[in-house]
């Protein structure tokens, strides 16, 4: 039994027509993606950087939310697959009153858009959407409010696999702020399916969403026992708006208790990874010896990211066949 | 007009009644139970052979859109609605554009119900000044003009002292306070219930804390106060705990709850469906299980629709944007026959929810079908299936989310006042 809001993700014949979230995807079908997306990795370095995977399509790049670097993956991704790209980055009305998202949407799909990235401030809004699509046309979440971000959960699972070649003995660490973070969420989700050994997540209660635990993982507050014999840890952004001193009193004293730093990175495993989805917070949620030292892997997480989103593209638009 | 009803079913609760009886209505009033009063002539005779006969429905919590809405609902509408649902009266909260805090206000929609004869509208006043909980209300007036309570609607009054002079002053003219207790900071921007489904969804969530917290300061200052109160949408079962405490020690508070609150739960969200978003949202099962023991041992004494219609664009948004509130007219008294049929509470209970106990809360001589009552009735076919659909719903508001889903129990007539205002078989028109 699939879980309810990952079923929209499927056709009739059980094949993956729109990555909404990572709730539910078959481990075959994230392996597979990985799987291409290795085939991917050096296309980059290539004298003539495309294949026509993606010819003749049109891909919009719908961001209701500002964002540089996850637009900027995707444009990437969709025009090495040979794809038009179009971007948009809108505002909009968060009201029933003038034109919705919805009318954005079908205007654009009355346009012939075979695929859409979109990215909304509200959780949900890309189910919205697909449900009310023609079935040709596909949806990749590119970010939904708290709910799910599962394109940067498959680079960092393709990450973590580069460097530990396997998911079913390591033990992962997720570190900040859990309770806003879609891509805590989908990681989650990502990590459970792959069978990871243990996930921990660590951060003050104000910060850890109710009921967390029913997602499969434990929670501390404490970074020393919850590092302890850690493989990979993963970083989380602390919106510097979230600092009003309700959830957190003090960049102080976050840093203090939740910055990575050489000394607490010790706590973990000699040869533990740290990832970071970005933008970077510096001296909050990380310290620039642990961000630029030899276990981040930060900067691979930005050029994988490439590859794994035109691997799920490519998984999406027929590349690939994914049974549920 | 004499009117004689054959052959019917009569459940009325508030008079011990469950058996065959004739009943018998002459100027508004029914006049006699089982033979005629001498010298009876009806003027128009029909056979309710099979059907149940109950009071009319008491809705105390029916949102109908006018002044302020009207291109999504009109008091025409969704009165109409409501008598084809049993409902022979309903009360109407204050949030309207512009708000009902003048006599004038409460007046004109008084005014436009009678005007169209359907069901009858009770408005409650503001309890302050363009409900933004500064300023009290000129309620004594507001009484006198037609307004059976006061209440905030759902926006919590955040001033204490405020709150508890709007209780002493609507104590001195005996008006019944109607609280949906909400602590205003708790619940913040949240849509959904602190739990596993706003986990699992990343939505903004409303701590059960939000209504204990509220739940225990107007019982704090209900205690201290004088004040009757009604709290209309209760749904947590910590809430009812609570309440109940209180009334154990004679605090002269009632509950109620909305008829979508003994059926749904949390997880009933599934993936982002607008349909169930409500407020106050829908809580765990254990909270639902709760609420309907609560019915069944009377804890809770009122059952309402808490009708809120939207057109079909405020629900078509992204979760946290979409309008909150489930259209429910035209299923309250099947949904709340399904709670007999399950064997959960019992026919007589569920009757005293919807009519007599309504009325007690609101302060009417109705909701019964005593010798002199107002001749407010249902008569319900309670075998009859059907499906509740675009066809089948007759409120403007389609927003539901037992939509396409076969209800057992359906409204024939309703007579409110004495005169037959719905007909299934003639009165088919929507205005």
């Amino acid at each position: 039994m699939l879980p309810p809001d990952s079923q929209i993700q499927f056709d009739s014949e059980g094949r993956l027509k729109h990555f909404l979230t990572i709730n539910g995807l078959p481990r075959e079908t994230l392996i597979n993606i990985l799987d291409m997306a290795e085939s991917f990795i050096n296309f980059g370095q290539r004298e003539i950087k495309k294949v026509p995977l993606l010819r003749g399509k049109t891909l919009v790049n719908l961001f209701f939310e500002p964002s540089t670097r996850t637009r900027t993956t995707f444009e990437i991704a969709g025009k090495r697959l040979s794809a038009d790209v179009i971007n948009l980055s809108a505002a909009r009305m968060s009201t029933s009153k003038g034109e919705t998202i919805l009318d954005t949407v079908r205007t654009l799909e009355a346009m012939h858009t075979d695929l859409f990235v979109v990215r909304d401030s509200a959780s949900g809004a890309p189910h919205l959407i697909a449900s009310h699509l023609p079935s040709h046309v596909k949806v990749i979440n590119a970010g939904d409010g708290r709910h799910a971000h599962p394109t940067q959960a498959m680079l960092d699972m393709f990450t973590i696999r580069q460097v530990k070649g396997q998911f079913e003995n390591l033990k992962v660490a997720i570190i900040g702020d859990i309770l806003h973070s879609r891509v805590a969420r989908s990681q989650i989700h990502a990590l459970k399916i792959l069978n990871v050994a243990e996930i921990r997540i660590i951060g003050p209660r104000t910060l850890i969403p109710t009921e967390i635990e029913s997602m499969g993982v434990t929670t501390t507050g404490d970074m020393r026992a919850g590092l302890e014999d850690i493989d990979v840890v993963m970083m989380l952004r602390i919106q510097r708006e979230r600092m009003d001193g309700q959830l957190i009193p003090s960049e102080q004293e976050y840093f203090n208790r939740y910055g990575l730093t050489e000394e607490k990175l010790s706590y973990a495993k000699n040869d533990a990874i740290v990832l970071h989805p970005g933008p970077i917070n510096r001296g909050l949620e990380i310290s620039s010896s642990v961000a630029d030292g030899s276990r981040s892997l930060i900067l691979n997480q930005v050029t994988n990211g490439i590859a794994v989103r035109m691997s799920i593209m490519a998984t999406l638009m027929g590349g690939n066949e994914s049974k549920k | 007009m004499k009117l004689a009803l054959q052959n019917g079913w009569v459940v009325d609760p508030a008079n011990d009644i469950d058996g065959r009886h004739d009943i018998f209505i002459d100027n508004g009033r029914i006049t006699a139970m089982g033979t005629p009063p001498k010298d009876f002539v009806a003027d128009r005779e029909i056979d309710v052979n099979g059907l149940h006969v109950m009071p009319g429905i008491i809705d105390l919590s029916a949102r109908l859109r006018e002044p302020g809405e009207e291109y999504i609902a009109t008091i025409a509408s969704e009165t109409v609605a409501a008598a084809s649902g049993g409902i022979t009266r309903m009360v109407y909260p204050p949030d309207t554009y512009p708000v009902i805090d003048t006599p004038a206000m409460a007046r004109m929609i008084q005014d436009r119900a009678d005007s169209i004869g359907s069901t009858k509208v009770h408005p409650l006043g503001a309890l302050t000044v363009g409900l933004d909980g500064d300023k009290l209300t000129d309620m004594a007036m507001l009484m006198d003009a037609g307004c059976i309570g006061v209440s905030n609607a759902s926006r919590p009054i955040q001033n204490t002292l405020v709150m508890r002079r709007a209780m002493q002053y609507a104590s001195t003219y005996d008006l019944t306070v109607f609280l949906t207790p909400k602590d205003f900071w708790l619940a913040g921007n949240g849509c959904v219930h602190e739990g596993e489904t706003s986990t699992r969804l990343g939505l903004p969530a409303i701590p059960e804390a939000a209504e204990t917290v509220g739940v225990a300061r107007d019982l704090a200052l209900i205690e201290t106060s004088g004040a009757r109160a009604h709290f209309d949408l209760i749904s947590c079962r910590r809430s009812l705990e609570m309440i109940d405490e209180a009334q154990q020690r004679g605090l002269p508070v009632t509950v109620g709850t909305s008829i979508h609150q003994l059926h749904l739960c949390e997880q009933d969200i599934k993936a982002f469906d607008t349909r169930y978003k409500v407020m106050p949202p829908l809580r765990t099962e254990h909270d639902r299980e709760a609420l309907v023991q609560g019915v069944a041992q009377g804890k809770i004494t009122v059952i309402c629709s808490d009708h809120q219609p939207h057109s079909v664009d405020a629900k078509l948004a992204p979760f946290s944007e979409a309008a909150t509130g489930i259209a429910g007219l035209d299923s309250l008294l099947a949904l709340t026959l399904r709670l007999v049929k399950s064997g959960k509470i019992t026919l007589g209970c569920a009757i005293s929810a919807l009519t007599t106990n309504p009325a007690k809360v609101i302060g009417l001589d109705a909701g019964h079908l005593g010798i002199g009552a107002p001749a407010d009735l249902c008569i319900y076919d309670p075998s009859h299936e059907w499906v509740l659909d675009e066809q089948s719903m007759v409120s403007r508001g389609r927003n539901s989310p037992f939509m396409n889903s076969t209800l057992t129990g359906k409204v024939l007539y309703t007579i409110n006042g004495g005169k037959v205002v719905y007909n299934s078989l003639t009165n088919q028109t929507k205005p």
